[in-house]
Parts: structure tokens; sequence; C-alpha cells
């Protein structure tokens, strides 16, 4: 068998010096594909953030003329005044990007990319070839998305969740004609781009481990990426299903989705036989998951990131797997506390509830061991392990307000209103930015060869973890007021108007926020050619990835691939010289590295 | 590029020692496709049944019985009889009664149990072809592939022949003679996405005929191209196990 592996691996690697195209465009190179995912993510994520700021700039100045708007987005700012199918649209787009293009396709592309590969001790993906469809079918799908933006009616404009009767009925609101079909168009591709990709983490993970990586010493990244790429390949492909009949239904006159009550608004043909909750049921079956596609690689990250710059063993290894674990499965069977308010018998709601609650106690674990892993560790207050840090406290703040919504009770009032808006802006949103953040500071020298500026890296997040919590806390109080999501302005209402000054000062600190990632986005794009030169291990740590030399090489290492003696945190060892035991360094007369290594290096 | 391959040969080996399923990468990503293709599948199936079980069972048939001679207007009777209502789901045995070339007789579900014997059939060929590719008998594997290749294109043609009946009937993705509008649409999609599975199965089947024919894998020394796209082959056929099972069965 091995000799098939020979083969395969050997003609998939042959041609691979070349030209400009195929060392920077259609590489196949796991590298350059995960530079590829990390710079459409970044700009993907500045046009969302952009969004953002134009809506948010609608919610606190809802009477303000605007003009410099018209400039901005032409004619849907005519006399300087949003157009309220516009401010749908955005808050739909920015949804969309946020969650797909950015913190799945730019988080788990990049960093399963880069790392998997390297961390495993793989020359490459088990198919490279695979790999880079996965990144084309991405960036088609993030042009598809944006020119949408250009046709006419606008953009889809059901919000990310693109619910039917508006998302079904082409004639329902401006943004569900030809924006509409090209989201749905938009996310076949990149369903078929998270499929290509999943399955090549997923290989690669299984079969490529190098010597002695068995599955309980791969670092917790890996385990993370792995749960991720497991979750997406089995919950994308019911979204696919559920947007084929969403198709049928807005093109062909199926009726999957259309029940008496939407009958009398399509006109012509009579439609009826099908229901939205359909929809919801499918749409959330990804949904939920979708969650933790998100979040788990942050989480992986941070513990990687935590465990190196504490110079302690990460707290509980087998515990963290276990709840990686226990997470992924149970977020297959908790979709249903997105649709308490669907009518759902409450029987069932109080199952769904039961199932969510369960998930504090895996989240609690790796809470918990997180502050275990810090406590008297001699902390490296780099820039990624402050970003690290602000994803355990995102994670505990947004996780609390989980609790309340998990609750069918609770969640009924609090629905749709900013207080869900809160949780999952700081529990998902801004932890796996996070997260995101943090691996971009820590293997940017691995990337790119280079260092990011580390007191801008500082300036960095303060303002980002400041400006995130003056944002998002204060719209718990609004939600808990029952100011509805989604709304244009909420002015006709006097109840809500007490909540002006309130969107004002959120505004302010989303513009000081966004001003914040200015200071990112010069340091990141300055240090790939002007950074200084990275040293082939700048954080002393464990993994494999630093046991490579510093430039690219087709193939990951010069000579063999190193061989693996022990699990990734040993970190301060008693007796040992240094502060970190790298994986591929043997115990003293250790030689099979399928041994169990508990000693110290041989170099002792 | 010759001393490139050479030095290339030594750095690509894998050098992880045992894989964990003792399986290639290849036929590993062939199962892992397989299963997220199964989730597809599913949430087509879960759609049916949701939509299915919100209408009324089907009213039980007492009043014709198979072999028996009906007119060409049997929608029509079946309607009048009050055996295809509104919200009552149609029962299949008397929506698939038609068999290519017999005219007015009742015959229920014969012919799509031909197609799925066809189909079924082609699988057995497949596990032959695999089985030669085993012992390396290229003219072997080349004839069970090319009787594989006939099993899928016959039941393409069987539903193309289906769907042709069927819509002459009336049945459209809008609505059908038989009752709940669903219905056909539901038939269309399924069956239509099973069908351009099968459809992707021929073509792969035929390329790696072709590759067979040409000794491309007895060059290489295995035949584990024919293994995975059987892995490939099996699961069209498991998945209209299902699709007969729920479309046409119960």
């Amino acid at each position: 068998m091995s000799d098939h592996n020979t083969q395969h691996s050997h003609e998939e690697h042959e041609h691979h010096e070349g030209g400009f195209f195929s060392k920077y465009v259609f590489s196949m190179d796991h590298k350059m594909i995960a530079r590829q995912f990390l710079i459409t993510g970044i700009i993907m994520g500045t046009i969302g953030m952009l969004m953002s700021i134009i809506f948010r700039m609608q919610l606190a100045y809802p009477d303000m003329k605007m003009p410099f708007l018209e400039g901005i987005i032409g004619h849907w700012g005519k006399d300087g005044k949003l157009d309220p199918n516009f401010y749908l649209a955005l808050i739909t787009i920015h949804g969309t990007i946020m969650v797909f293009y950015v913190l799945t396709a730019g988080l788990s592309g990049t960093f399963s990319n880069l790392l998997i590969p390297l961390q495993v001790g793989a020359r490459d993906m088990a198919s490279p070839f695979m790999n880079m469809l996965s990144y084309w079918f991405f960036f088609l799908s993030s042009v598809v998305l944006l020119l949408s933006l250009f046709v006419d009616g606008g953009p889809a404009s059901a919000g990310w969740t693109v619910y039917p009767p508006l998302s079904a009925l082409p004639q329902a609101i401006p943004g569900s004609g030809t924006g509409m079909t090209m989201w749905l168009i938009a996310m076949v591709l990149f369903i078929a781009s998270a499929l290509l990709g999943g399955i090549n983490y997923i290989a690669t993970v299984l079969n490529m481990r190098t010597k002695g990586m068995k599955m309980t010493r791969l670092p917790l990244t890996i385990w993370a990426f792995l749960v991720t790429a497991i979750l997406g390949l089995l919950s994308f492909p019911v979204l696919l299903g559920g947007s084929l009949l969403l198709i049928f239904d807005r093109s062909f006159g199926t009726s999957f989705y259309m029940s008496e009550i939407v009958a009398e608004f399509a006109g012509g043909i009579e439609r009826t036989g099908g229901s939205p909750i359909l929809f919801q049921h499918l749409f959330w079956f990804l949904g939920h998951p979708e969650v933790y596609i998100i979040l788990l690689p942050a989480l992986g990250i941070t513990s990687e990131v935590i465990a190196t710059n504490s110079r302690k063993p990460i707290f509980g290894y087998r515990a963290m797997i276990a709840s990686i674990l226990a997470i992924g499965i149970l977020s297959f069977i908790v979709w249903g506390h997105h649709m308490f308010i669907t009518g759902m018998n409450p029987f069932l709601g109080s199952v769904f509830m039961l199932g969510t609650l369960i998930i504090a106690v895996p989240s609690a674990v790796k809470t918990f061991n997180y502050l275990a892993t810090l406590w008297q560790g001699d902390l490296k207050l780099t820039p990624a392990m402050m970003f690290a840090i602000g994803l355990v406290s995102f994670f505990i703040t947004g996780g609390l307000t989980g609790i309340y919504l998990g609750n069918a009770a609770l969640d009924i009032n609090l629905h749709d209103t900013y207080f869900v808006v809160a949780h999952f802006h700081l529990v998902m949103g801004s932890a796996a930015i996070f997260g995101m953040m943090s691996g971009i500071y820590h293997w940017y020298p691995k990337l790119f060869g280079r260092m990011m500026n580390e007191t801008a890296g500082h300036i960095h997040f303060w303002l980002t973890i400041i400006s995130a919590y003056c944002v998002f806390f204060p719209m718990h109080f609004m939600g808990l007021a029952g100011v509805p999501r989604r709304y244009y302005a909420n002015t006709a209402y006097d109840q809500f108007n007490v909540f002006v000054d309130m969107n004002q000062f959120i505004t302010i600190a989303a513009i000081l926020g966004a001003l914040a990632q200015l200071i990112f986005l010069v340091n990141f794009f300055y240090s790939i050619f002007k950074g200084k030169r990275s040293p082939q291990n700048p954080w002393n740590s464990n993994t494999l990835e630093w046991t490579a030399p510093v430039e690219h090489l087709h193939g990951n290492w010069p000579g063999e691939i190193p061989h693996v003696y022990r699990w990734a945190y040993d970190y301060s060892k008693p007796g040992a010289q240094e502060d970190f035991i790298p994986q591929n360094v043997p115990d003293a007369g250790q030689t099979d590295p399928n041994e169990e290594a508990t000693g110290l290096p041989a170099t002792h | 590029m010759a001393t490139n391959t050479l030095s290339t040969e030594k750095k690509f080996t894998w050098g992880g020692g045992k894989s964990p399923f003792n399986v290639s990468y290849g036929k590993l990503m062939m199962w892992i496709f397989l299963l997220s293709d199964a989730f597809t599948f599913s949430s087509l199936l879960i759609a049916y049944g949701f939509i299915r079980y919100s209408f009324q069972s089907p009213i039980p048939n007492t009043i014709v019985k198979p072999l028996s001679e009906v007119g060409h207007n049997f929608v029509e009777q079946m309607n009048e009889a009050g055996l295809f209502l509104q919200d009552h789901w149609p029962s299949p045995e008397l929506v698939f009664n038609h068999f290519p070339f017999i005219h007015g007789i009742h015959l229920p579900l014969f012919f799509v149990s031909l197609m799925t014997f066809i189909l079924i059939f082609s699988s057995v060929t497949m596990v032959l072809a695999v089985e030669a590719g085993h012992r390396m008998a290229k003219n072997e594997v080349a004839k069970y592939m090319l009787l594989t290749i006939i099993g899928g294109a016959m039941f393409l043609g069987c539903q193309a022949w289906e769907w042709t009946t069927f819509i002459g009937e009336g049945a459209r993705l809008y609505g059908n003679p038989y009752g709940p509008r669903s219905f056909a649409a539901l038939f269309f999609i399924v069956t239509g996405f099973h069908g351009f599975h099968v459809f992707s199965g021929v073509m792969l089947n035929v390329i790696i005929y072709i590759n067979v024919l040409n000794g491309t894998y007895e060059k290489r020394g295995h035949y584990e191209m024919v293994e995975k796209v059987g892995l490939y082959w099996h699961f069209v056929d498991l998945v209209w196990v299902f699709v007969f099972t729920f479309f046409y069965l119960i």
C-alpha cells in the first residue's frame, strides 16, 4: 500500500517549479494557498466591516443627511439618506461575508492549509490539486457575491439566513430578484470549496502524519481543524440540498417552501403544499454546526498560543480533545434552538433546550483549561497572546448569554432582538476574529518569513477589545428592552427612543474599532515586505512547523520529515535545559518514535 | 526533470508508518466524499418526508388489480374513483404502472423493479471488475467495466422513459394530475439528483474503462482507480435503494 502512496504523491508533486502563475496564482503549495485564503479573507473582512459602519451610521443618526453616502453607494444613498432596502441588503451581505467568507474560509481556510501539513509532518495536502480548486471556488464565490452588489434591485436582502418567502419569491422585495439568485450561486460555489477543502483536511490529518505522530500527540490546533472539517463536511451538504430546493422554488415554479400563507402573494400559479419551516430546519442543520466551524479553529489556535506563551503544558490535553469532540457532536442536535418561535411543539423545544444547555459543559471545560494553563505561567504577552486571552474573555461574556438564549421560554421574548445580536457578535464574531488575529500574529513568521511590529500589535489589540466591548455590550440592554434587530430605524417607536444616545455611542465605538483595524492592515501589508526577518523558531515553540526552514520550500522540509517523539506541550519541563522540548527531539535512549516519551531529551 | 524526479521520489515518500485505516489517502477521500454526499441525499429525502407527511396517507386501492386491463384514461378514472385527492398523497403503485410497449394494462411498479434490478446487476459487474483488478487481469477488468457502463446507461435510458411517460400524463414541477403538487416536484428533484449521480458515474466509468484499455493501470501496477469508482458506483446504487423504498414502496 505504501507503494501507492509513493507513486501518487510523487506524481502530484512533479511539476512545480514554474513561472509567476504557477507560483503565485494557480499554486498547489499549501503555504501559498493559505496566504491566498488569508489575503482574500482580509479583503472580504474589510468590505464587510465598512458595510457595518454604513448601517451603524444610519442607526445612530436616522434623521441626519450624510451627503458623502451618495459618493460611496450611489443612488442607494440619494440626498444623503440611506435607502431602507439597501439597509437590509447591507446587513444581509455583512452577515454573509463575515460568517462564510471571513470566519469560515478566511479562518479555517488559512490556518488549516498552513498548519495541517506542517504540524502533522506532511509534504503537502493529500491532494494539492483539489486544494487549489478549493481556493479558486472560494475566489469565484467571493466575486459572484461582490458582483451581486451591482445588480438591479441590489443584493440579497432577506438576512444572512435567507428565509423564504423573502428569498423564494423573486417579487417579494427588491433584493429578492437577481441579487438573491447570485447569493445562491455564490453559496453553491462556496459549498463546493468547503467540501473540497474539508475532504483534503480530514484525509491529510488521518493518513499523512509523520512517524510517531499519534492522534494523541497532535497539537490541539490540528484536533480543532479536524473536527471543524468533519462538521463542514456533514453540514454543508444539507445547505446544498436546501439551496437546491430554494433555487427550484425561485426559478422553476415548485412549492417546497410555499404554503397557503404566501400563496396569495405568489401571483399567477397557485403555490401551496410546502412549508417555509422546512427551509429553516435545513438551514439551521448547517447553521448551528457552522457556529462551531467558525469557533473551533479559533479555540484550537488559542490552545496553542496560550500554552506556548505561558511556557506551560496545556492543562487537560485529553479533556480538551474530548470537549472538542463533544462540542462537535452536540452541535448537530441543537439546531432547533434557532426555531423556538416557529410554533415548535414545546416538548421538542425542551429537548433542543436540554442539548443546547449541555454544550455549556464542554465549553466550560475549555474555558477553565485555558485559565488553568495561564495560571502561574511565565506569560509572554505577545500580541498573539493578548488576542488569545481576548478570545477567552469574549468566549465567557458571550457564552453566558447563550445560556439565556438557549432557554426556550426566555428565547420567545429575546428572539430577534439586539440581545441575540450582542450574543453572537461576542461569542462567535469577536471571539473568532480574535482567534484569527491571534493566529495571524503568531504564525505570521511562518506565513511570510518576517515579524509583525509588536507595538502596533498591542495598540491594535487594546483599541479593538475596548471598542468591541463598547459596541456589543450595550446591545444586551437594548435587546432586553425589546429593540428588534434588522430595523432600519427605531425612531417611530416611543419606547425605543431612549436608546438613541446608546446607538450613537455604539456607532462611535464601531468607527473607532474600524480605525483600529487600519493599524492592523498597515502593519500586515508593510511587514510582508519590510518586516524584521524572522528566526526559525521565534516563539520557542514545540510544534513541527518551526522545525521547517523560514524560506518556503516545496515539500516543507529539505531532508527527511522529522519524526515525532513526544506530545506538543513539553514546556518548562523540570530538569530540562531549555524551557521547551520540540516534538522531534527524542528522549535519552528512545529510538522508536512510537514509544511513549516522558523523560528528558537526549541532549541533556 | 529526470534528476528532479529522482530527488523528489525519496523526498515525498510518506514516512508516517502504518496508516490508521490501512487505506490509501485517495480511497479515504472517496469514502469521506461519499459520507458528505450521503448527507446531501438525506437532506432531500428528509425534505420529501417532511412534505409527504404533511399530507394524509394514500387511499387504499381496492379497485384495480395488478395485470387487469385498464383504459388509456387511467388517471381520470382514478380521479373519478376518488383515489387521487388534493390532500392525500397518491399511491405510487397507481402512478407508476406503465411498461414500455404494453399499453392499457395495470402493471404496478413492474418497470421500476426492472430498473432497480438493472442497477443492482451493474453493481455486481462492478464488484467483478474490482476483483479482476486485484488479480491484474486486464481483459476481465475491461469486460466487466464495459458491462457496468452498459448497465448504467440502460438505467439512465429507463429513467428517461419513465420521466417522459410521467410528463406525458401531465406531471410538472408546479403540478400534476395525481393530487398534491409537491408530489411530481419531489419526484423530479430526487430522482433527477440521483440520475445526475448515475450520469456522472457512467462518465467516470467510461474514463476508467479507456484507461484500462490503454493499460494505464497495468503500467501503474494496481487497479486502485477501479476500486475508487467502484465505491462511488455502489454508493449510487445504495442511494437508489433508499429512493426506491421511499418513493415507490411506502
